[in-house]
């Protein structure tokens, strides 16, 4: 067991040492010139030569790619280009909406894909089961600035139930987490419906089913924790998936979290805003993925330690 | 043929495939269905007081904010978002198997260096990446598509890599081993043909995640450019109006949802059909 979590960590530090490579290379890419950017249209070539050597622009790539590095390891994302703040400051201020908007986003989305997965397994090929599949379905098609909009048009501004847009309440936050919840409610359910049936057909469910259990006891104690185990695993992965939904969802509902920031940074071309936030996406998806890793073969003794 | 038929029997992959077929139908029509050029700013596509139309007569399905056919629009954005599809998608399927086999064919150091790799992309959010890649290159059609394809080929990878590793493995190839079979021959003659299921299953489906992605590029500025329709640029130019002109938002965001659907039941369905272990599972 400690090996094996052992060798996970490695592996997670290799991917991570491989992430802050590939983001430099993009970062390196970029055609913009970040020191004209500072420097503004007047400067003079020598405040240019000044400001690309504080950057250390001119420097050959590796050395370029050791100080970017050593600055990561001090919490460094670098600054704005033009707001001037540090981007770890700024995603730090930010990072507290998205979380919240995450957490509840996860919650809907395993209470409605959850739900909707086992009545449709234990209603099999019924006229719920079918609809309750078309419903994930068009779920899994829609996608979330279409999902978005319509809300806010139903229940903001028809209906006038919640606020239109912004942070604070908890009727603020509804909208997007449903929005937010929605696709994966559809994923959930497909898999939790596939997982039910597959463990309603094995033989410890007949056994209880045999030794005069009730249905709803036999589906709530035996079935459904069982059919949980392999779907543990997917809420790591999930993670990555909300990582580039809350780009979307926080546009739409101007929710000011990681997603907003890397979302108005792409429209003025702040390049080291949106390095650091897929930088820091990219370390919240590894990390998921790590501990879900981790937590699964306690959860579930029968997955082989590889 | 086979295939077709089971297919058909299912309510919701004849569904899918219906959509599918009209989607395409419309974009290879366009010219002669579409009753406006979808750049022309109309006239009378606006009120006097230059808001846009809501559905009515003369256009059935409403103008725009510059007073352009919204039918017209949506007729030509499918081509965009079919191009995308099937050009995005199948670069996608190329790379990615491409890497599956050779990393699960050969394996020691260069299928390691190849999967790791695979891994290394899969730890990046999908949609962050294809924005820093559209911020590197100036986004146009195909530099979108690229993007996609640079970004959805991970997922093809894995698959496709686990299963050349199973069937690497399996008596039937190890006897062509020892038959003398060069690699190349059992690469191409036998292991190549037992994944082309899995990636027509994933071709399909992965159209319908492109379709969104590019959608949601285009939703976000940089995807598909303006004046080029694309169903999620439309959406774009005319979000911040959604309240008093919300056709312009749902006819559009209609139409995405449509095509994603219809090639994820498509997908599905195929799924059931092409493999052997779901069968009498239905």
């Amino acid at each position: 067991m400690a090996t094996y979590i052992l060798r996970r960590l490695m592996e997670a530090v290799f991917i991570l040492i491989g992430i802050t490579m590939i983001t430099y290379a993009l970062l390196y890419l970029i055609p913009a010139d970040p020191v004209r950017q500072i420097a503004g249209r007047s400067a003079t070539p020598e405040t240019v030569e000044n400001i690309r050597q504080q950057l250390g622009l001119d420097l050959p790539f590796y050395e370029q790619y050791w100080r970017y590095v050593s600055a990561l390891f001090q919490g460094d994302l670098g600054r704005s280009y033009l707001q001037k703040t540090e981007v770890s400051e700024l995603i730090a201020s930010r990072l507290p909406a998205s979380l919240l908007l995450m957490v509840a986003a996860i919650s809907l989305e395993l209470l409605m894909g959850l739900v909707m997965g086992t009545i449709s397994a234990v209603r099999r090929n019924s006229a719920v089961d079918n609809s309750l599949m078309v419903i994930s379905f068009v779920g899994v098609s829609a996608p979330q600035f279409v999902v978005g909009i319509i809300f806010l048009y139903i229940f903001a501004v028809k209906l006038n139930w919640f606020p239109i847009g912004g942070y604070g309440t908890f009727h603020h936050l509804v909208l997007p987490a449903l929005t937010l919840g929605f696709m994966g409610a559809g994923w959930y359910s497909r898999m939790m419906r596939s997982s039910m049936l597959n463990v309603l057909g094995q033989d410890f469910v007949r056994t209880a089913r045999a030794k005069g259990l009730g249905k709803a006891r036999v589906i709530v104690r035996h079935a459904v924790p069982n059919a949980l185990l392999p779907i543990i695993a997917m809420i790591g992965i999930d993670i990555g998936i909300f990582m580039s939904g809350i780009v979307v969802v926080e546009s739409v509902f101007g929710w000011p979290g990681i997603g907003q920031l890397a979302w108005q940074a792409i429209q003025r071309v702040d390049i080291p805003i949106i390095m650091g936030v897929t930088l820091v996406a990219a370390c919240s998806i590894v990390l998921g993925n790590l501990l879900a890793d981790i937590i699964a073969p306690f959860v579930d003794p029968r997955i082989k330690l590889k | 043929m086979r295939v077709l038929k089971a297919l058909l029997r299912r309510k919701l992959g004849a569904f899918g495939l219906l959509v599918i077929f009209m989607t395409v139908a419309v974009a290879f029509l366009a010219p002669l269905i579409a009753p406006y050029p979808p750049d022309l700013q109309l006239f009378e596509g606006l009120t006097l007081e230059g808001a846009p139309l809501p559905p009515n007569s003369q256009f059935w399905l409403g103008t725009d904010l510059l007073g352009r056919d919204l039918f017209s629009r949506l007729i030509y954005g499918a081509q965009t978002s079919l191009i995308i599809g099937v050009v995005a998608n199948g670069a996608a399927i190329l790379i990615g198997s491409l890497v599956g086999i050779v990393a699960g064919f050969y394996r020691g150091i260069v299928g390691s260096i190849l999967m790791r790799f695979t891994d290394l992309m899969m730890a990046f959010p999908a949609l962050l990446l294809a924005i820093v890649l559209a911020a590197i290159f100036k986004p146009s059609l195909w530099i979108v598509a690229l993007v996609i394809a640079m970004v959805n080929w991970v997922q093809v990878a894995r698959v496709i890599y686990s299963e050349t590793v199973s069937l690497a493995e399996r008596d039937f190839i190890a006897a062509e081993r020892t038959l003398g079979a060069s690699p190349l021959r059992i690469l191409l003659k036998h292991i190549a043909p037992h994944l082309i299921y899995s990636t027509i299953v994933f071709g399909t489906l992965g159209i319908s995640t492109t379709v969104l992605l590019e959608a949601t590029l285009s939703f976000l500025g940089i995807g598909v450019q303006p004046p080029t329709p694309s169903w999620g640029n439309i959406i774009f130019e005319n979000q911040t109006y959604f309240a008093s002109a919300p056709w312009l938002v749902f006819l559009p965001g209609f139409a995405i949802v449509s095509l994603a659907l219809g090639f994820n039941l498509v997908g599905d369905a195929m799924r059931e059909i092409l493999d052997p272990t779901m069968k009498g599972k239905h």
